[in-house]
């Protein structure tokens, strides 16, 4: 158990005060700390936002890289450097609009990552605009007569691809939050974590609008139960079911065979390459002269 | 006879390689160098493309031949245009055509119940008519066949004898081609085979990349050959590819992606991160034609601007566009050693012409482990900060989690230690100065371009990248005829190196664009006039022939 104040830092938050963003900050130290794991075994990855700026505000190592590529940055960290706990965290526009095709594509490689999606339904670094979230019909800055399209289903679209861990946290339930995080980032393979995050600026709703609606999954659901993990993650309206909603022993995780014939070590502690292996492929390309024809 | 320049000619799944490389192999198996190359269309099946081989002569380009050996009649036909005056057409054609008519399809049935001999009846023809002993050419059909059955490498040895026996039947004796044979030993490879080995002997442990032509080969030959031990994986888009291999070597993996024009224009932003984060990245561009998609299949020197100039904001980066698969060990080892010494992007420009051509050479050497690493030792250091601030611009480079210094790599304007800042009064222009300042140090270190023949030159022809031997060769011919010329090679694109020439002198460009993008580069850069520019653009390679042609003639366009 390691206190959360191993996991401060020195830089200026840049969050609205009182915005949930800090709830999630919380959690995620809460979750690390109990989970033993140093800020130098952390890797966090974000892509652009106001959520991505969350790699600042805990102390771990940080790829803050472009808007939308956080997860095949968070791919090539996690391949180079096995050691690493490599967590993104990143907001619902990065990872879900700009990046999507990129999550689609994770689903499928399976890699040992956690995936944390700051869901606030909103574009608000870029002063309110619909999101892949937005619901239908809800008025933005943008979308001034409501937004025409339907938000996108990505936990349900989790679950068809078979991601091994996909859960709906409230970023005003710390406990509840931080236990749900704990669970993600121990589980082997890769695991998504959608959390309800209400914009206390752009938003269309209160926080109490979500609180009311984010009620905790029956504790008798099985989250093996794929079908039902599906039912669970299409509910958007009526209420937000917060807990595990799929959860299940990963299967092979991407490159695991790579890692396991390097010895899971990081690359850069690799000897170098046996020359005999770069000698070889050249003989293969020399052609000798046959000074005489063969019988 | 020195310098023959032989076609064969085809449709798309026909054959045209397998004949291809079994002479090639015969040839050189016979000591005689050889330098091939192919042209295609898009597609898999059906059209019209060449297997060109140049035996006894430089490792360039002729786009006219002096053997065409057809293996439909509608090939034939189209490549007609193609012969040398002295040229020789052989194999399936359509009646009344010149030549030495020999149905190799037909005959394969007819003999051996089976099309599928018809290559070998082919091979067997071609290597009579060239003058190759029959006994190397079936060897060598042995040696590269040896995984089929006993059986059916009885067949193809008869089918072979029969061409050859044919061939030399029709074939009058002043027509008779004989090269001369050596007990040379050579080494053949394209660039594309050498650039995966020399990254490999580099270190290079991780590729992410999208299948694009003419660039494909490389991840694939990563994928072939797990010994070399680097980590490959085909990814959903080039975004995804730059992005997962500019990371990884962020976490210390070394770390290169290929890709052509097209996936470039994709992979720009994380070009730029690269800059940004100061991450060590190897990025191959193989050029074809553009705008768009272009003409897949051939080849250009397109996207030399695209390579100097694609990704937003100031940044250093080097170019480098290798001539032949020499000067591909040296650029790939150059490429790696610069990005791990400069922490930033290097550019290898490569195109479809270097993609799909080998080259014969005496010997070709890749040193062990050729590049040091670029990463710092974490013990000797006390407060770490991923971009300290220092008099070379460089900073002592951790990769993420390499120790218990936490790394911050941050793709927005940021403090020494990595975090966000909108400083601008003193963080803004000292990062921008110290990124700057790893550009004014790495163009000291360019080297000048390569000098042939100017000793004496009152003209000098101008290139760069693939068109080398094809320039050279040029130069050679010209001088032959009287006049006095010479040749400047840049291998190093960007930076260039500072350079004086002498005024005296006239500089022609020679170049794979429509636009003079490397005379524009040279005269911005280092006030060179260039008198005279040869532009090619039509999707084949620069070739000796067609340099003189309009050196000699009139210029495409003339400067004034």
């Amino acid at each position: 158990m390691i206190p959360i104040e191993a996991y401060r830092t020195e830089a200026e938050n840049q969050w609205c005060p009182g915005c949930p963003n800090f709830g999630i900050q919380t959690a995620l130290k809460r979750a690390l700390g109990a989970l033993d794991l140093a800020p130098h075994q952390v890797c966090l990855v974000s892509g652009i936002g106001q959520a991505a700026k969350t790699p600042h505000y805990i102390a771990a190592n940080v790829f803050n890289g472009l808007h939308g590529r956080s997860i095949p940055a968070a791919i090539g960290i996690q391949m180079a450097n096995p050691r690493l706990k490599t967590i993104v965290t990143s907001g619902d526009g990065c990872i879900y609009g700009e990046g999507g095709n990129h999550l689609l594509h994770a689903f499928r490689r399976n890699p040992d990552i956690t995936v944390i999606v700051h869901d606030n339904q909103i574009y608000a670094l870029t002063k309110g605009q619909g999101s892949p979230t937005t619901r239908r019909g809800e008025k933005t800055r943008m979308q001034f007569d409501g937004v025409a399209i339907d938000p996108s289903q990505m936990l349900a679209t989790a679950i068809v691809h078979d991601c091994t861990f996909v859960a709906r946290g409230y970023a005003g339930d710390l406990d509840g939050l931080s236990s749900i995080l704990e669970r993600a980032i121990a589980h082997r393979g890769m695991s998504l974590v959608d959390i309800i995050q209400p914009c206390i600026t752009w938003g269309n709703h209160p926080i109490a609008w979500y609180k009311e609606r984010a009620i905790p999954i029956p504790e008798d659901h099985d989250p093996t139960n794929r079908d039902l993990a599906i039912a669970l993650a299409l509910e958007t309206t009526a209420s937000f079911p917060i807990g595990v909603l799929y959860e299940k022993p990963s299967r092979e995780t991407f490159g695991e065979a790579y890692r396991q014939k390097m010895g899971s070590r990081p690359l850069f502690e690799l000897p170098p390459l046996d020359g005999n292996v770069i000698q070889s492929r050249l003989e293969l390309m020399r052609i000798d002269a046959t000074s005489k024809s063969p019988t | 006879m020195n310098d023959l320049s032989i076609f064969i000619v085809g449709s798309a799944g026909e054959g045209i390689q397998t004949v291809g490389d079994v002479v090639a192999r015969t040839l050189l198996r016979s000591g005689i160098n050889v330098f091939t190359t192919k042209e295609y269309e898009s597609r898999i099946r059906g059209g019209n493309s060449s297997y060109r081989i140049r035996a006894a002569g430089p490792n360039a380009p002729r786009h006219d031949a002096d053997v065409i050996l057809a293996l439909n009649p509608l090939s034939a036909a189209h490549y007609e245009n193609a012969a040398s005056s002295s040229c020789l057409a052989l194999g399936d054609m359509s009646p009344g055509s010149e030549g030495i008519a020999i149905p190799f399809q037909a005959l394969a049935k007819e003999q051996f119940g089976s099309p599928l001999y018809a290559n070998s009846i082919a091979a067997g023809a071609l290597g009579a008519i060239i003058g190759l002993s029959q006994g190397i050419l079936e060897m060598v059909t042995r040696e590269r066949f040896g995984k089929l059955s006993e059986e059916i490498l009885a067949l193809n040895t008869k089918a072979i004898a029969l061409g050859y026996d044919k061939a030399s039947a029709l074939l009058d004796n002043s027509q008779a081609i004989s090269l001369e044979s050596s007990d040379r030993s050579h080494t053949f490879a394209s660039v594309h085979e050498v650039i995966p080995l020399a990254a490999a002997a580099s270190g290079c442990r991780f590729m992410a990349a999208y299948p694009m032509s003419p660039a494909t080969g490389i991840m694939t030959a990563f994928a072939k050959d797990p010994e070399l031990g680097v980590f490959v994986e085909q990814v959903e888009d080039e975004i995804a590819a730059i992005n997962m291999s500019l990371a990884a070597s962020a976490a210390g993996a070394r770390a290169m992606t290929a890709t052509s024009g097209g996936g470039f224009a994709l992979m720009t932003e994380g070009v730029s991160l690269a800059g940004m984060t100061e991450t060590p990245l190897v990025i191959v561009i193989a050029q074809r034609p553009g705008p768009a998609t272009g003409l897949p299949t051939r080849t250009a020197q397109e996207d030399l601007n695209f390579a100097i100039y694609g990704g937003h904001g100031d940044f250093p980066r080097a170019v480098l566009a290798p001539s032949n698969p020499q000067s591909a060990v040296k650029t790939t080892i150059q490429a790696f050693d610069l990005a791990e010494s400069y922490q930033m992007p290097v550019i290898l420009l490569t195109d479809q012409f270097l993609a799909d051509s080998h080259f014969s050479m005496p010997e070709l050497d890749i040193p062990e482990s050729p590049v040091p690493t670029g990463l710092a030792d974490p013990s000797e250091i006390d407060i770490y900060q991923r971009y300290a601030l220092t008099e070379n611009g460089i900073s002592p480079r951790l990769a993420l989690g390499q120790s218990e210094h936490l790394v911050l790599v941050d793709s927005d304007e940021h403090t020494e230690e990595g975090h966000i800042t909108e400083d601008l009064d003193f963080v803004r222009p000292a990062m921008v100065e110290k990124r700057l300042e790893k550009m004014r140090r790495l163009k000291r270190g360019i080297p000048l371009p390569d000098r042939y023949r100017t000793e004496d030159a009152d003209t000098v022809l101008i290139g760069w990248g693939s068109s080398r031997a094809a320039v050279n060769e040029a130069v050679d011919l010209l001088r032959k005829n009287g006049a006095s010329v010479g040749s400047l090679h840049f291998t190093t694109v960007w930076p260039l190196p500072h350079l004086s020439l002498d005024e005296n002198t006239d500089y022609w460009m020679i170049e794979g664009n429509a636009t003079g993008q490397f005379a524009r580069l040279l005269q911005a850069e280092l006030g060179i006039d260039i008198v005279g520019k040869i532009d090619r653009y039509d999707g084949m390679p620069i070739d000796a022939a067609s340099i003189i042609a309009e050196f000699t003639g009139e210029a495409s366009e003339v400067v004034s």
